[in-house]
Formats: structure tokens, C-alpha cells, sequence
């Protein structure tokens, strides 16, 4: 069975009836098994459940780096489903910006080019304005000229948020963004998520297994087992905590 | 330990395949050297065993000038006829025949043209009856005087039949003869040729008034000897009758001597070859070692955790090395198979060029494979020393590090850089300046070896400003500013892919600056001295440079128009002992007023029967003054005294000595080999071409053309010269292909991931690729524009050194130079394909998923 969550028209992304299977035989995987979500604009969802429970599989899914078995996905007005590779490389250029865990930066680049690459390879001009808004955003005014290697694990992170922001695309995935850093760090990196949500209207989609990051998210989906099986609004640390605990306990109770 | 080299290196075979290669293909170069040489060895071997199998014993005279094979071909004075019933007397000598048998008969094809042979003699002998071996397929034998057969192969290329009538130009006779073809003959075993020789008979004294030049002489009188007698006792027996002034050896030892002397010629082409095989590994050796350093940087993470859990740093060179010596076994093997392959194809091909010489089997000879597995193994392990020891050295901790490798500092490497170098400019001066005491070439050679090292040492330095300078013209575009950086990204692997490179494209612009400054400076020289409106000469198509009747001369100096016409002659002759290139000229006093000689003691413009003039450094050197009396031997003849008259100026138009025009009849070659005609002022020179022309009618091997396309064409072996050595080369530089091609596509491989991130935020594939190709471009044009500074400084020394021998301008090849250039941005074009392939193949979810 699949819960269907989100009711707005709006969506950024959205997944209709997804599955997803590795393999074949014995070694078969269901990673996905119908999936159906809505990820409003303009606000910050994140994708909770333990570890192998198709979190991963389901942003590549919905951003178009995997291919889906069954169902379709779209962002915005565009059906991601059936897309060539020509077209995916326009709807991430155009649509998407991705922050992952590590290995985010191009280390012969300064970070100023960093930020700039997407729109360059775009072949697009960035916003003066916009652009002036992100680098203040980050707090990375005086780092702009520094190669990743010279910055620390926090700042690398930051300036993955300033690229994945700077083209204003539809909506941003990203996959356990904190998951490589500190706990001050992670705070900095997600409270500067949760204000390009507030300030500006960015649509962001954050995969994680941790509770206090969650909590920087205007809702919840709980996966578990390659299923929705729950959602919390305003979610805090407790309640997701909570929600992670009491779906802790279906399980072992349904296994 | 073992098994975990043996895992590693089955993991990365692709990697080593293509480093590997390279190995392979120097390895394939040595091995094909030897078995080229080895199997044509053995087939001149068995070639002259056969041509000689029929003779017992052997009478000629002794050579009066020893020649050895670069300087042409040996050729003896004849016999007394009367010798041969001297020899029927001796003891256990069933018959003795003489023979007449030497180079220099050639026949004009049906088409007009003579017909060469490349390389083997052109043999005109008198018929002395069939033989085992030698056996008529048509006709009859010679028995007037205007009658000849010829063999089979000789026929087909000159497609004449019997009964026709044949041209035929004789040793002594340039001018063509007209002779009846009244036979064709083979030879045992359904061959028509042996070894590609041409073979011309004649009635017995036709061949000796036509190809040695007088009547009851011989070549050579071949003994039969009677049942029970062996050929040495009757080789003795004969010796001893004759006494010292001959040459007496059984049939097999001069079957062995006429093989050795053209096995002399093989020894020295089979040096040349394994010259070319060490430049071949030099840059092997580059490649190799960049793909063991970068082998070992990506595997910094595995070592450091071999080291974490107990492996020594003696263990981990240990397996590094065990990973080379199990590529370059592997290596050298397909080396020595593929050599054997490529020895037998040239083999082949020389066999068909050579005339249809028939092969021995292919040898394999010990050589071979003792040269392909030491060359293989040394070099692939000394090329992973050094990757070998960085491996030891990495710590334990790094395994639990982040892969951040620093960037090392590159003094070390520069200042090792500037001092290799500095050896090698060192060792250059001494070597081209002659003061190296004898080991001139070795010394040279050395030094060009150190240079390049010091060279590549210097390059990551060097690399940084150019390399960014040369990006700079792709960086319009996101993919090339991407492609540029990643070029500076890893100096010292960009600078070994380039040097390796350099060192290909050093030699040939080097080579192509030496031989362009000599042909520039001998052209110039000519075009300013010779005053010779037209010039007779033929295109060399084998030792024997083409002559033409020396009646022409005469007729041509009747011509309205003409002032002055000279014939050339040369021969090697022995002055004092010592052996000494002489020439005559038919009119003395052309030597000032055609080739701008000028005296600088006695009197060059005449010449008695018994005088001599010679170059100043020559007499300098000889200790000769005007008044000094030398003892001349030729070819042909007895010695004579003559005395010294005149000494002319040096200069690359004169000759060390010249002697009167009598002398001419006793050189091996008593036609003249190039006429120079000078014309009145104010005569035109198309008016007197034609009639020249008409005059060479019955001369077919040369013709006459005005001064400058003469010398054009004289230069113009320079030029296939060149062209040779670039075609070995290429070798080299395909070998440096190979490096551009392995260290991008491992430099893909390591870069997965930031690939894999690229794509995410939305490079294109066909931008992916533009990345890659410009990578690979500014790397190959980085290397080939190192290969064209350094080859003209090699070049440039070469030419300053030369100075004294006539090279005095130097002339640098600017387009050759930018068709490398050119020819660079295409090989990083080519070398990006398989790489840029793989890059935008890339899965970009694989790449950016956590492992
Ligand atoms: N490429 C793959 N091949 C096979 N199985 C996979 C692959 N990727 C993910 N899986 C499986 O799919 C399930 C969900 O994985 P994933 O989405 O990465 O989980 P999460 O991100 O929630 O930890 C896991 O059981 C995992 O083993
Ligand atoms: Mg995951």
C-alpha cells in the first residue's frame, strides 16, 4: 500500500506509483515500491529512514541521474520519465541543482568559479543581484578566490549550496549534505538551506538519516522498506525522533 | 605479498597493455633487427654457396686497392690468359677455365631505359658452357661476336625475347652496343635469378676487350680438381706453383669471403636499426614511468594500508617491481614475437626489392632473444624504480587520510634537471667540438641522451607558464578552460607525457636542421662556383654510378656555343699506402675556370703524364709539398710514381687529388661519371641542351640537365635520406602517442567522480569530450614544441661543429617545423578519442554515489 502525501498543485517534483528493482533473480532488490510524492515550491522537504531504505534511490529517481522500473516522475512542468540523455543534461542544467555528501567541488577551480561553473556551462550570465545575494548568504565574501583544498569541510559544503542556488533552479536535491561534516558546520550549512527556503522561495529536497537535520525542514517523509510510510509538518528533533522510533518498532513488530 | 601483486596487476591490465606497448614495440625493433639481418646473412650465406658450389679452387689476383663495402665494391686487375695452362699443369687439377666475370654489364630494356638491379652486380662474364647450376631455357649459347645470352629474371625485367636485338652498355664501353639475344638461361631448382644478380655472356673475347678492357686477360681461372684430390691440397698444390702475387682459395672460402663482405654491410645497417630501437625505448621508458607513478598515487590509499597492517617498504618496492618485471616479461615476449614477424616482412621485401633473392629460412638468432628479454625487463623495471620508491614511502596514516597527495615542491627535480642537462651540453661540446679522444659518436650520443633527460627533468617547471599560455587559446569555452587546467594539473605527469613526446620531434627537427643546413650550404656553395651551364649525369641506382661514352666529350666541345667541357672520373686508390679518393678530369684547366679552384702552390692549370695536384688539406695533411713524389696504385694496373705539381684551395667542389686523364683507364670504372659543359656568353642554353641530348642517344643511364636541377638532384639523396629517418622516427613518436593516450585515460579514470559531478550539473557529453581533446591537445603541442626547441638546438651545435666541412649555413625548417606543431594538435585530437569516449560514457549516478 502507499500513502500519498502532499496535496498541492504547485509541485516542484513529483513521483507517481515509482518502483525501482536492482538486479534480477536471486539477487534482486526492490529499492523503490510505488512511490507516489509531491515536493511543494518554495518549500524544504527532507526524506527520512534508516539506513537501505531507498532514500538515495529515490532523489536519483526523481532527479533524473537513475532511471525509474515502473512510474513516472516529473519536476515542475517537464516528465523526467523517458528523457534522453541530452535532455537530462538540459533539465539539470536548467532545473536542478544537486549538493551530495562529498566530493562536491572541482579542485583546480576557485571557489568563486565553483559557484559560477553551472551557469557557465549553461552559457548563461549570472543575476548580479542574485548572485551578490548568495555570496552574502554563505558568508564566503572573503574565501572566493580560495581553491577547495584551502577550505575547510563546512566552507566546501557552503559553496555547494552557493552553486546548486546561484541558477535558481526548480528545485535543489540534496543527499545528506551534513553527513561528512561537524555539528556546528551542519547547523551553518542547514540554516543556510532553510533561509533560501524562507527568503527567497527555493524549492529544496534533502535526503538524511539524521533527526536534528530533519528538523530544519518545513515537512518529513518517512521511507522505510522502499515505502512511504509516514510524514510530519513542522517536524522538531523529538518528533521525528519519535516517528523514527515508533516505525523502529513496526518493523521488528511486522518482521 | 606475491598474491597481491598478482590481484593488483590482473585489476589494472588495461592500464599496463598500453604502457606495456610501448615496451613491446622497442622490444619489436630489436628483435626485428636481428632477425632482419640474421636471415638475410643466411641467405647471402647460401646465395654464394651456390653461385661458387661448381668451383674447387679458385685463381685470382690479388686486390691492388682493398676497398671495404661503404666505400663501393672491390674489384680486381685481371689475369694473363697464359696462367690458365700454368694451372691445367699443377697436380690433381682436372681443368682449369677462365673466366671473365665483372660488374658492369647493362642491358637497355625494350622501354630504352637500363635496367638496374638495386644493389646486386650486374655481371658480364663469356660463356664457358652449361653446368650443373646454370642451364639454357632457350636458344643457344653465344658463339659470334655480336651474340649474348642472359638469365630469365634478367628477360622478364628487360622484357626481351630471343632473337631480338639488345642493348647493352659494357665496363668499358658507356656507349650502347647493339648484341643478338640468341639464349636464355635459368638456373637448377626452376630459379631464374640468384640473389637478384643480372648475368650478361658473351663469346669469350668480346667479354674481355668489353668488361676488362684488354684482350687475353681474365678474371679469374677456376680449377677443377681430379677425382681423389681434396680442393684444399689442390688449393696449396696451386698457391704454391703461382707463388705470392695471387689469390688462391677454394670454391667455399670465397663464398664465404663474398658473403662476409656483404655481411659487413648488414652489421653496420643492423646498428642503425637497434640506434632507432634505443630511441624507441628511451621513450618507452618515459611512459612507463608515468604510468607507474600514477599507478601508485591512485593506489596511495591500498599501500598505506598494506603498510598500516605490517608490509615493509622493502615489501611494497618489492611488489612494485614484481608488477614490472611481470609486464616487461610479458612484454618482451610479444616484442620478440612481433620482431620476428616484422624481421621476416622486411626480409621479404628486401628479397623482392633485391631482385627476388631467395630466402633462407627465418632465424631467429640467440641475439634476438637475449636483446629483446634484457632490453624488456631492464627497461620496464628501471623505469618503475622510481614510482617504486615513492610507494615505500608513503606513510601508514595516509590510509586513513583523505586522498589529498600535496604538491610536492619541484626544486628537487629542477635542480637535477639543470645539472643532467648541464652534463649533456657538456658532453656535447666535447664530443663536436673533437675533443672527446676518439669516442666522438659515443660521447655525442651521450650527451643528446643526458639532454634529454635533463630536458624532461626540467619540463614540470618549464610546463607550468607554457602549458597555461597554450590553454589559454581554448579558454573562450567552459570545456577547454576546464581542459586547460587539468592539464597544469599534475605537472610532472603532463611533462613526462610531453617529454615523451619531445624526444621524437627533438630528433627529426634536429636531423631535419642538419641535413637542410648541408643540403642549403653545399647548394649555395655550387650554385655560386660551378660555372657550368649543363651538367651530364644519371640517377644512382645501385654501387655502380651510372657513367656514359666518354666520345661524348668531344662532340659535345665541337657543339657551337660550347667553351669548355670536362669529364669526371673517380676510383679509390692507395697513395703511399694510405687509401685516398682520386679523380681525373678529361680538361685540367676546368678545375678553375669550372669549379673556381684556386692554386695556392705550383701550377693547377696543367698537368703532365706523371703529375699530380692535390688539395690543400690533403698535401697539409699527407705532409705533401709541390716537388713531393707519391707512389699512386689503382684499381687496374701497375703503381707509379708521380710527382706533385699543384695544390689548389680545399672546398667542397674539389676533389683530395687529382690526377691526369690517362690515369682514368686503370680505375675501376674508366667511364667518366659526370660531364660539365660551359657555354660561350651569350649562348642560350636551350639551344644547346637538345643537341647534347642527341649526342647521350646511345648513353641511356644518364642525361644532361642545366646546373640548378643538377644540383637539385644531387641533393636530392639527402632528401631520401631525411625522409628514411623520419620514417623511423615515427616510431618514437607513435610510442609517445600511446603515453598521451594511457596517461589520459588513467587521469579519467582517477577523475571519475568530478566527472561524474560535472555531468550532474549539466556538461554536456560532446563538452565532456571538447575537455578531454583539448587536455590531450595542449599536452601534445606542449611536447612538440619542447621536441622543436631542443631538436634545433641539437641540430644548430650539430651545424656550428660542422662549420669546418662545409656546412656554413644554418637553415631551420620553419614549415617542417610547423607542420609538427600542426601535426601535434592532431595526435592530441587522435590520443583524446578512446579517453574522451570513456569520460562521456561516464555513469553519473556510479560517479557521484558514496561507495
Ligand atoms: N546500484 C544498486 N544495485 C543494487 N542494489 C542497490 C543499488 N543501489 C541501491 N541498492 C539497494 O537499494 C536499497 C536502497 O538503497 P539506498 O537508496 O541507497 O538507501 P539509503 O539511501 O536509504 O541508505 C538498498 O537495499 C541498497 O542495497
Ligand atoms: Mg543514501
Amino acid at each position: 500500500m502507499t500513502a500519498t502525501v502532499g496535496q498541492q498543485a504547485q509541485a516542484a517534483a513529483r513521483a507517481n506509483d515509482v518502483w525501482k528493482v536492482y538486479g534480477s533473480g536471486e539477487a534482486q532488490v526492490i529499492a523503490l515500491r510505488g512511490v507516489s510524492a509531491e515536493f511543494e515550491r518554495g518549500r524544504f522537504t527532507a526524506i527520512m529512514g534508516p539506513s537501505g531504505s531507498g532514500k538515495s534511490t529515490l532523489m536519483h529517481c526523481l532527479a533524473g541521474l537513475d532511471s525509474v522500473t515502473r512510474g513516472t516522475v516529473s519536476i515542475g512542468e517537464t516528465t523526467v520519465t523517458g528523457l534522453g540523455d541530452a535532455g537530462l543534461t538540459k533539465l539539470r542544467r536548467d532545473k536542478v541543482g544537486f549538493i551530495f555528501q562529498q566530493f562536491n567541488l572541482l579542485p583546480t577551480l576557485t571557489a568563486k568559479e565553483n559557484i559560477l561553473l553551472p551557469l557557465s556551462i549553461a552559457g548563461r550570465k549570472p543575476d548580479p543581484a542574485w548572485y551578490d545575494t548568495v555570496i552574502e548568504t554563505v558568508g564566503l565574501k572573503d574565501r572566493l578566490d580560495h581553491r577547495p583544498a584551502q577550505l575547510s569541510g563546512g566552507q566546501q559544503q557552503r559553496v555547494a549550496c552557493a552553486r546548486a542556488l546561484v541558477s535558481r533552479p526548480e528545485v535543489i536535491f540534496a543527499d545528506e549534505p551534513t553527513g561528512n561534516l561537524d555539528s556546528r558546520s551542519g547547523a551553518e550549512v542547514l540554516n543556510f538551506l532553510r533561509n533560501s527556503v524562507r527568503e527567497h522561495g527555493q524549492t529544496i529536497v534533502m535526503v538524511t538519516h539524521d533527526p536534528t537535520a530533519a528538523a530544519y525542514a518545513d515537512r518529513v517523509v518517512f521511507l522505510a522498506d522502499g515505502e512511504i510510510v509516514s510524514e510530519l509538518i513542522e517536524p522538531t528533533a523529538e518528533t521525528v525522533l519519535d516517528t523514527m522510533k515508533k516505525l523502529d518498532t513496526a518493523a521488528e513488530v511486522g518482521n | 605479498m606475491f598474491r597481491a601483486t598478482l590481484k593488483s596487476l590482473l585489476a589494472r591490465k588495461v592500464r599496463l597493455i598500453l604502457s606495456g606497448l610501448a615496451v613491446v614495440l622497442g622490444v619489436m625493433f630489436v628483435s626485428g633487427a636481428f632477425v632482419l639481418t640474421d636471415t638475410l646473412g643466411r641467405s647471402f650465406d647460401s646465395v654464394f654457396a651456390d653461385g661458387f658450389s661448381e668451383i674447387d679452387v679458385n685463381v685470382a689476383a690479388k686486390p691492388k686497392v682493398q676497398v671495404n663495402e661503404m666505400e663501393g665494391e672491390q674489384t680486381v686487375a685481371p689475369l694473363p690468359a697464359a696462367l690458365v695452362d700454368r694451372v691445367k699443369q699443377v697436380p690433381g687439377a682436372a681443368s682449369a677455365t677462365g673466366v671473365v666475370n665483372a660488374d658492369g654489364a647493362r642491358v637497355i630494356g625494350s622501354n630504352g631505359k637500363v635496367v638496374t638491379s638495386f644493389g646486386p652486380p650486374q655481371l658480364g662474364e663469356n660463356w664457358t658452357g652449361e653446368s650443373e647450376l646454370l642451364k639454357l631455357r632457350e636458344g643457344r649459347a653465344p658463339q659470334a661476336e655480336d651474340e649474348i645470352v642472359i638469365n630469365k629474371a634478367l628477360a622478364t625485367a628487360a622484357k626481351v625475347q630471343v632473337g631480338q636485338k639488345v642493348g647493352v652498355l659494357t665496363a668499358f664501353e658507356s656507349k650502347k652496343r647493339d648484341f643478338t639475344l640468341v639464349g636464355v638461361f635459368g638456373y637448377s631448382g626452376d630459379r631464374d635469378s640468384i640473389g637478384g644478380v643480372n648475368e650478361v655472356f658473351f663469346t669469350t673475347p668480346v667479354a674481355q676487350r668489353l668488361m676488362l678492357g684488354e684482350p687475353d686477360v681474365f678474371s679469374s681461372i677456376t680449377v677443377q680438381a681430379a677425382g681423389g684430390v681434396s680442393d684444399e691440397k689442390l688449393r696449396d698444390d696451386v698457391a704454391r706453383t703461382l707463388g705470392a702475387d695471387f689469390e688462391v682459395k677454394t670454391g667455399e672460402q670465397v663464398a664465404a669471403d663474398a658473403s662476409a663482405s656483404l655481411k659487413e654491410g648488414l652489421s653496420f645497417f643492423n646498428k642503425i636499426l637497434l640506434g632507432f630501437a634505443a630511441v624507441a625505448l628511451l621513450v618507452g621508458t618515459f611512459l612507463i614511468l608515468n604510468t607507474f607513478s600514477i599507478i601508485v598515487a591512485q593506489r596511495t590509499r591500498e599501500l598505506a594500508l598494506m603498510r598500516a597492517i605490517g608490509a615493509s617498504g622493502r615489501q611494497i618496492i618489492g611488489s612494485v617491481v614484481l608488477e614490472a618485471i611481470a609486464v616487461g616479461l610479458i612484454a618482451s615476449v610479444l616484442g620478440l614475437a612481433a620482431g620476428i614477424g616484422v624481421g621476416a616482412l622486411l626480409a621479404f621485401l628486401f628479397g623482392k626489392l633485391a631482385g627476388g633473392l631467395t630466402l633462407a629460412g627465418i632465424g631467429v638468432p640467440a641475439a634476438a632473444v637475449i636483446g629483446s628479454f634484457a632490453v624488456g625487463l631492464v627497461i620496464t623495471v628501471v623505469a618503475a624504480l622510481l614510482p617504486a620508491l615513492r610507494a615505500s614511502r608513503i606513510p601508514p596514516i595516509a590510509a586513513m587520510q583523505d586522498v589529498a597527495t600535496p604538491d610536492r615542491p619541484l626544486t628537487k627535480v629542477t635542480v637535477a634537471g639543470s645539472l643532467v642537462t648541464g652534463i649533456g651540453a657538456v658532453l656535447l661540446f666535447l664530443g663536436l667540438s673533437g675533443n672527446a679522444g676518439g669516442q666522438t659518436l659515443s660521447t655525442i650520443l651521450g650527451g643528446v641522451l643526458f639532454a634529454f633527460i635533463g630536458v624532461a627533468l626540467l619540463t614540470p617547471l618549464i610546463s607550468r607558464p607554457v602549458v597555461s599560455l597554450l590553454g589559454a587559446i581554448f579558454s573562450w569555452s567552459v570545456p577547454g578552460k576546464l581542459g586547460r587546467l587539468n592539464s597544469g594539473r599534475n605537472p610532472r605527469r603532463t611533462a613526462i607525457t610531453a617529454a615523451a613526446l619531445m624526444v621524437g620531434i627533438a630528433l627529426v627537427t634536429g636531423v631535419t636542421v642538419i641535413l637542410d643546413s648541408a643540403k642549403g650550404s653545399i647548394s649555395a656553395l655550387a650554385q655560386d662556383t660551378i660555372k657550368a651551364e649543363l651538367v651530364i649525369a644519371g640517377q644512382q641506382g645501385g654501387p655502380r654510378p651510372p657513367t656514359f661514352d666518354p666520345g661524348v666529350l668531344d662532340k659535345a666541345k665541337a657543339l657551337p656555343g660550347v667553351r669548355m667541357v670536362d669529364g669526371e672520373y673517380g676510383d679509390m686508390g692507395r697513395i703511399d699506402g694510405e687509401g685516398t679518393w682520386v679523380a681525373a678530369s678529361s680538361d685540367i684547366a676546368s678545375l678553375r675556370q669550372i669549379f673556381g679552384a684556386k692554386p695556392t702552390a705550383g701550377d693547377i692549370d696543367r698537368l703532365g703524364p706523371t703529375q699530380m695536384l692535390a688539395s690543400s688539406d690533403t698535401a697539409t695533411s699527407r705532409g705533401w709539398s709541390v716537388g713531393s713524389t707519391v707512389n699512386v696504385q689503382l684499381t687496374r694496373g701497375e703503381a707509379r710514381t708521380y710527382t706533385i705539381s699543384g695544390i689548389y684551395e680545399s672546398s667542397q667542389l674539389t676533389n683530395p687529388v687529382t690526377l691526369p686523364a690517362t690515369a682514368a683507364k686503370d680505375f675501376a670504372i674508366p667511364q667518366p661519371i659526370q660531364g660539365f659543359i660551359q657555354l660561350d656568353p651569350g649562348t642560350r642554353v636551350s639551344d644547346v641542351q637538345p643537341q647534347v641530348e642527341a649526342l647521350l642517344a646511345d648513353s641511356p643511364e644518364v642525361s644532361v640537365a642545366d646546373r640548378d636541377a643538377f644540383i637539385k638532384q644531387q641533393t636530392s639523396s639527402l632528401d631520401g635520406l631525411l625522409t628514411m629517418i623520419q620514417i623511423l622516427l615515427a616510431l618514437a613518436i607513435v610510442i609517445a602517442v600511446l603515453g598521451i593516450i594511457n596517461t589520459l585515460a588513467l587521469s579519467v579514470l582517477e577523475r571519475t567522480r568530478e566527472l561524474g559531478l560535472l555531468r550532474a550539473i549539466g556538461l554536456r557529453r560532446s563538452q565532456t569530450m571538447g575537455m578531454i581533446t583539448v587536455e590531450a591537445v595542449v599536452i601534445s603541442v606542449f611536447g612538440a614544441l619542447l621536441g622543436v626547441v631542443v631538436g634545433t638546438g641539437l641540430g644548430a651545435a650539430v651545424v656550428e661543429a660542422l662549420k669546418d666541412e662545409g656546412i656554413t649555413d644554418l637553415i631551420l625548417p620553419w614549415g617542417q617545423m610547423g607542420v609538427f606543431l600542426g601535426l601535434a594538435a592532431i595526435i592530441g585530437v587522435v590520443a583524446a578519442v578512446l579517453p574522451a569516449i570513456r569520460a562521456a560514457r561516464i555513469n553519473v549516478l556510479g560517479a557521484i554515489a558514496h561507495d
